[in-house]
């Protein structure tokens, strides 16, 4: 791999990272105030719907933009009707969400559009297009023979659109709210003890109901982002998990803006490989060095815990033991003789490379990278003392 | 009528024919009270005579039903806390309202910010928190952590709040519950310096010695009703406490010296550590014999619940626990609630509503809580018994006069007095050989405590051994054969409840172990403080 | 609070949130442009006009008494198992390999292996996020969800390599051999002369999802470990105090979720008129689980009447749809709204009827709240 590849490499993490970044600073805002919020999916999905349908009806994607702010405001609205009002499980009320979203979408875009669920694809002029700096390349050819500063500055820093820019400023837009106004201070402090800011003669309603706005605007950005800048048009599904992503992200990054930004990028390389590499070979030793390797240092770590470690983990490790065994036994029929197979190059099933952002997850999740305290009042209606 | 005809002055409170009702309950009847500017005014009742409520009123929690609110002589609507403040009302309450990983100056400013920004706000605060420190000796740290501090630290942050917001009037909710008696001394001094400066306090308790202290004037609750006010100079203890119940209770439980036996419980340098690696119990020792009841003294949070959750079973310890001679698994899959249960440790845990109950479920389901595996409760080795278990509950509740006597109601129907009944019943009708007593009577009505009090000495007449745990020294005093003061997860000391008094045990409870020494506030401040650091 | 009795608190709150979510439905017919009164008629037929489509309305009623049943365990115990779509597609592999490669004599042995073999894989696979929540508490909602992705994943890789069929185009398994075809209610009619169900694949595993009813609920409410589920649900710290153990707990609890779900395969590909493993096995029957638990209130009673309901909806969606231009998505917003009026805004339909309640209702406090014993009612 050339300069120019890590280079190209690093652009596609930072525009697959933007609308994980903006749907994790809408999930940090609610988390932050106490507001659970796995609605996050849907509400981007609505908005691309409605940046898309919007950019394409008016000719104009600022107006679409907004169309999809809109969108998912009033689906924040909703959320926080349920969890704030009503006291409701803000789970489930999530969940609804994003069923609401992904069959409404298909629904109203059928019969609007009457093209399958989809809306057609924007012009040029409807869409938000990238911004070339003064000086950058534009032509690949130009680029992969310019010397690496020329590379660096045309592919990756010039040529977004101007969403990434936005987006990339509402990290330290979000730290200086959150750490340097008064409006952060009551927002730290209800989603920590809501009690303490009711007495103190603060509306934790009204302060809660501000931070789902806030989610619902950066939610729509997010969206609308995916569909008119990312794509020229939406279609079924398009958010394809980015939500649950940047939630898992949000736990990552520990509820802090900059640290967001870190776990957006580092998912969004995620998604930038998978996308580049859907062809991974790798010899057979190797495969079966990393799985037989991860099955014994967890094997290792539950002897040193209790019974239920020890069924679970070691049940785990001999299944990875023997996927590395049935790689190795099904390299046979390729090359003559065990240790011939050993060093047969086979391909990583795509569906594998497509998870790994997933597994990921599920390894932050389980806290062996970085450990976190979440907002104490997290998830809990506020209810008065009596 | 002497409260009310203080030279004229118009009153800094007062409320005009207060009523507030939940549903069926009526919380507040149609109370009349004047505060005069200046005084102390204490409010006592039992739990559940409604002086929270009024007080919430008072802090704009609650929309009263009806009457009238009139601050410094103003007719005041008190629509929201912002609307209290605003009319110069601040709030200590018995759980403190503090942000625990913000710093005390975040806490002060949090919602009397001067604009937008922060910064501006947090230099002006720190100024004033300097001043308003030193001009009633509060003496906190602007930049400690909540978290950090101990509770008595922690209950000025909350005083300073309320100043911080200019309040004239002040109202604390039980503000020594969980502080020690020369904790809650120095918090008097603090209130009368706030008085000669010219505020009014109003203090809510149940414990009479500290209205007779502190206050000026006194006013009574029962039921929903302001039975009386009077001077605190024209009535005493015995007086105050007729009028809390409305008849004449006794202050001592009644019981005959014990006939210690055999050791039953015998612990041997019990150590525990908590998840957040909290050091709690450092190397306990005590012993409990069959027929004694051990008491053990403290302010709350010096691991006396974590010792009864190491003998519950259900928090993890090192060293050696001993019952009836045979030791206990203090880790592992055999030290669970379970195994304690077939070991013959029964448990009144300290919190009813958290840990003794499942307060959805209904009475009959609670009779077998933490039993279910009881054989009497199984039929044909699969199923559970429910009609025997229901029946079994009936015939619990009937024998502890639980009222009302429905098996079938849930457990959040119950009042807190009859709650505990029912664990009660469930714990001491298992003829255990321990028992486990937790805060027994927190939140318990008067008459419901005089029962569970005869239970529990009937028990120890019985020959069982039993280890009782309560931050109230009056219950210790009462009920304990021997008393040991707990401090910081160590034990320092033993006593005889003959052979001490309230005094002596305060100062365990503050950590001195030298009680006969004369001690300064600053001195037990200081070990107070050296405590907290070790967490 | 206990003010309103409790026929009022199992039918009429779960009715007063249908008819929200219906009226809503109506709204968005009437902003798509179709006659809502047409639309009902049309899914009304579409779901038990002719004997064939009940038929159907029926093969989807057992995928969702499973699923349904699945997410209310895992609810006793205050956990939210959204990987419903992620176990079927497992326990669908499982029931795979038990029929495909063992000769059954008989389809009686074959139905027998081929739900153990479900339940065991729709259980592991919910193995490892059962383990995270209860050993290092990671959630299980987020991790359910990622691993309903990676189920797919695995399903594809399965179908379009180790058991697709040499030759074959479609990403699926060979057909199951004759012998392990289960029989569908059809042919069990027409032994007794009738000639019902039509073509529909509606089978013998209805009853088995009827017994597992049954079973979940004898399992909750009448024996010692659903008691424990129960009580864990309720009250984590009063659980802890009782000596039960949340680590347990929470895995037999999601186990036991996920075999439901599993077994859930046993219809959907055992069942089915050309029984094979299909890439879309699960076809949302994981999160409409969710709805049927909600409306269902948890109790097994419920679940049945609520996942007829769905059956009935998502079969006439599936007419509606095929009659006009309103695609099959209209039963995931109905779906929604259902999840949201049931489940997120219970206190908004619950409440004012409660107020009604102590307004016009007995004033006797005793007989509304004397809540019989779950389960003996």
């Amino acid at each position: 791999m050339d300069f120019f590849t890590f280079v190209q490499l690093g652009d596609a993490s930072v525009r697959m990272a933007i609308p994980l970044l903006l749907a994790c600073l809408a999930g940090l805002f609610s988390e932050r105030a106490g507001i659970f919020d796995i609605g996050l999916e849907g509400k981007m999905l609505a908005a691309a719907f409605l940046a898309a349908a919007v950019s394409l009806v008016s000719g104009n994607a600022w107006v679409g933009l907004l169309a999809g702010i809109g969108i998912s405001i009033a689906l924040s609205l909703i959320h926080g009707l349920a969890s704030i009002t009503f006291r409701g499980n803000q789970l489930i009320s999530g969940v609804a969400i994003n069923f609401f979203a992904a069959g409404l979408t298909v629904v109203v875009a059928q019969g609007w559009f009457a093209q399958g669920g989809r809306t057609p694809s924007l012009p040029k002029d409807a869409r938000f297009n990238g911004i070339d700096f003064p000086g950058a390349l534009t032509r690949v050819r130009d680029k992969m023979q310019a010397d690496p500063w020329a590379q660096f500055y045309s592919e990756f820093i010039s040529g977004h659109s101007i969403l990434v820019y936005l987006g990339l400023l509402t990290v330290p837009l979000s730290w200086w709210v959150l750490y340097r106004t008064r409006f952060g201070l009551r927002l730290r402090a209800v989603g920590e003890a809501p009690e303490a800011v009711d007495t103190a003669g603060i509306s934790v309603v009204r302060l809660r109901y501000t931070a789902v706005i806030i989610a619902g605007v950066l939610c729509g950005v997010a969206g609308a982002y995916l569909s008119t800048a990312v794509q020229a048009g939406f279609t079924k599904d398009m958010t394809a998990n980015r939500g649950f992503i940047a939630l898992a992200a949000l736990i990552f990054a520990k509820w802090r803006p900059w640290y967001a930004l870190g776990a957006c990028l580092l998912f969004g390389l995620f998604f930038a490989i998978d996308n580049r590499f859907q062809n991974i070979q790798l010899e057979v030793i190797w495969i079966m060095t990393g799985l037989f390797a991860a099955a014994a240092a967890m094997t290792l770590y539950a002897l040193r815990r209790e019974r239920i470690d020890l069924i679970v983990l070691g049940g785990l490790s001999a299944v990875l033991v023997f996927v590395g065994l049935a790689t190795w036994i099904g390299a046979m029929d390729e090359a003559i003789g065990a240790t011939a197979a050993l060093f047969e190059t086979v391909k990583v099933p795509s569906q594998l490379i497509q998870s790994l952002p997933y597994l990921f997850v599920v390894v932050v999740l389980a806290g062996f990278v970085g450990k976190a305290i979440p907002p104490r009042a997290g998830g809990q209606p506020y209810v008065k003392e009596r | 009528m002497s409260a009310q005809t203080q030279g004229g002055q118009t009153p800094a409170i007062e409320l005009k024919g207060i009523s507030k009702a939940f549903g069926p309950v009526q919380a507040n009847k149609d109370i009349s009270i004047r505060v005069m500017p200046g005084t102390i005014h204490g409010i006592i009742g039992e739990n559940g005579a409604g002086k929270s409520t009024l007080m919430s009123i008072l802090y704009g929690f609650y929309k009263a039903d009806s009457g009238e609110i009139y601050i410094n002589g103003k007719l005041t609507e008190i629509p929201d806390s912002d609307a209290a403040i605003a009319a110069g009302i601040g709030m200590v309450f018995q759980h403190f309202k503090l942000v625990k990983n913000f710093t005390v100056l975040e806490n002060v400013v949090l919602g009397a910010e001067d604009g937008p920004m922060l910064r501006p706000s947090l230099r002006r605060g720190r100024q004033q928190l300097k001043e308003l420190s030193e001009e009633y000796g509060l003496n906190v740290d602007p930049d400690a952590v909540i978290e950090d501090i101990g509770v008595g630290m922690q209950q000025r942050v909350e005083i300073l709040k309320a100043l911080y917001r200019q309040a004239d009037i002040l109202i604390l909710d039980e503000p020594t519950g969980v502080l020690t008696p020369a904790e809650a001394d120095q918090l008097f001094r603090i209130l009368n310096r706030l008085k000669e400066e010219g505020k009014t306090i109003i203090l809510i308790t149940h414990k009479l010695r500290e209205i007779m202290d502190i206050t000026d004037t006194v006013s009574v609750m029962r039921r929903g009703e302001m039975t009386s006010t009077v001077k605190t100079t024209d009535t005493n203890p015995a007086d105050l406490a007729e009028r809390m119940v409305g008849r004449k209770v006794l202050l001592r439980v009644d019981k005959k010296p014990a006939t210690p036996g055999e050791v039953v419980l015998d612990v041997r340098n019990l150590d525990v550590v908590d998840e957040k690696d909290v050091h709690r119990v450092k190397g306990v020792s005590f012993q409990v014999r069959a027929g004694e009841i051990l008491g053990i003294a403290g302010v709350s949070g010096n691991g006396q619940s974590e010792l009864l959750e190491v003998l519950g079973g259900y928090e993890e310890a090192t060293g050696e626990i001993l019952l009836n001679g045979q030791p206990l698994d203090l880790s592992g899959a055999k030290s669970d609630g379970q195994s304690r249960r077939a070991r013959g440790i029964a448990h009144v845990p300290e919190d009813r509503q958290h840990e003794g109950l499942i307060m959805n479920f209904s009475a009959w389901e609670n009779t077998a809580f933490g039993y279910h595996h009881d054989e009497k409760y199984q039929k044909n080795g699969l199923l559970m018994d429910n009609s025997a278990i229901l029946k079994d509950a009936q015939e619990k509740m009937d024998r502890f006069d639980v009222r009302p006597p429905n098996p079938l109601l849930a457990a959040k129907n119950f009042s807190g007095g009859n709650q505990q009944k029912i664990v009660v019943a469930r714990e001491i009708e298992r003829d255990p050989d321990l028992l486990l007593v937790g805060q027994p009577t927190r939140g318990v009505d008067i008459g419901a405590i005089e029962f569970i009090h005869q239970q529990i000495v009937a028990l120890r007449d019985a020959g069982k051994a039993i280890l009782l745990v309560s931050v109230e020294l009056e219950e210790i005093m009462g009920l304990s054969d021997r008393i040991a003061v707990m401090f910081d997860g160590k034990i320092m000391g033993e006593r005889l409840p003959s052979e001490t008094d309230e005094k002596e045990l305060g100062l365990l409870m503050a950590g001195m172990t030298d009680t006969d020494a004369p001690h300064s506030i600053e001195e037990i401040e200081q070990n107070l403080a050296h405590a907290g650091e070790a967490e | 609070m206990d003010a309103m009795p409790k026929w009022a608190d199992v039918v009429l709150v779960p009715v007063v949130s249908l008819l929200l979510a219906a009226i809503i439905s109506i709204i968005v017919f009437v902003a798509v442009g179709q006659d809502p009164w047409e639309a009902l008629k049309l899914m009304s037929y579409g779901a038990v006009g002719t004997s064939d489509n009940l038929g159907y309305t029926l093969f989807y009623m057992t995928n969702f008494i499973f699923t349904g049943l699945a997410v209310a365990v895992a609810f006793h115990a205050a956990l939210f198992n959204i990987g419903g779509e992620g176990q079927v597609l497992l326990g669908g592999l499982g029931a795979t390999l038990a029929v495909l490669f063992v000769p059954w004599p008989h389809w009686t042995l074959a139905l027998l292996a081929g739900s153990v073999a479900a339940a065991l894989f729709g259980a592991l696979w919910v193995a490892i996020p059962a383990y995270l929540q209860a050993r290092r508490g990671s959630h299980i909602v987020i991790t359910t969800i990622m691993f309903n992705f990676m189920a797919s994943g695995l399903l594809i890789f399965m179908l379009a390599g180790p058991l697709k069929p040499v030759g074959e185009m479609q990403i699926a398994t060979a057909v199951f051999p004759e012998t392990v075809h289960l029989p569908s209610l059809h042919d069990i009619a027409q032994l007794f002369g009738l000639d019902t169900f039509g073509r529909s694949p509606v089978n013998i595993s209805i009853f088995l999802a009827l017994g597992a009813c049954v079973g979940v609920w004898a399992l909750i409410w009448h024996t010692r470990l659903g008691y424990q589920i129960r009580a864990f649900g309720q009250s984590e710290s009063a659980a802890r105090y009782a000596g039960i153990s949340a680590v347990n707990i929470t895995m037999i609890a999601l186990l036991i979720s996920g075999a439901l779900a599993g077994m859930m395969a046993v219809n959907n590909t055992m069942g089915i008129n050309n029984p094979q493993l299909v890439d879309n096995a699960a076809g949302g029957a994981g999160f409409i689980g969710i709805a049927v638990a909600l409306m269902g209130r948890n109790h097994p009673v419920g679940i049945v009447i609520a996942a007829l309901l769905f059956g009935a909806l998502f079969q006439g969606g599936a007419e509606l749809s095929a009659a006009t231009q309103i695609p099959v998505q209209i039963v995931v917003v109905i779906q929604a709204l259902v999840i949201m009026f049931t489940g997120a805004l219970d206190e908004m339909v619950r409440s004012p009827i409660q107020k009604m309640f102590l307004r016009y209702g007995n004033k006797g406090v005793g007989a509304p709240a004397a809540v019989l014993p779950e389960g003996e009612e």
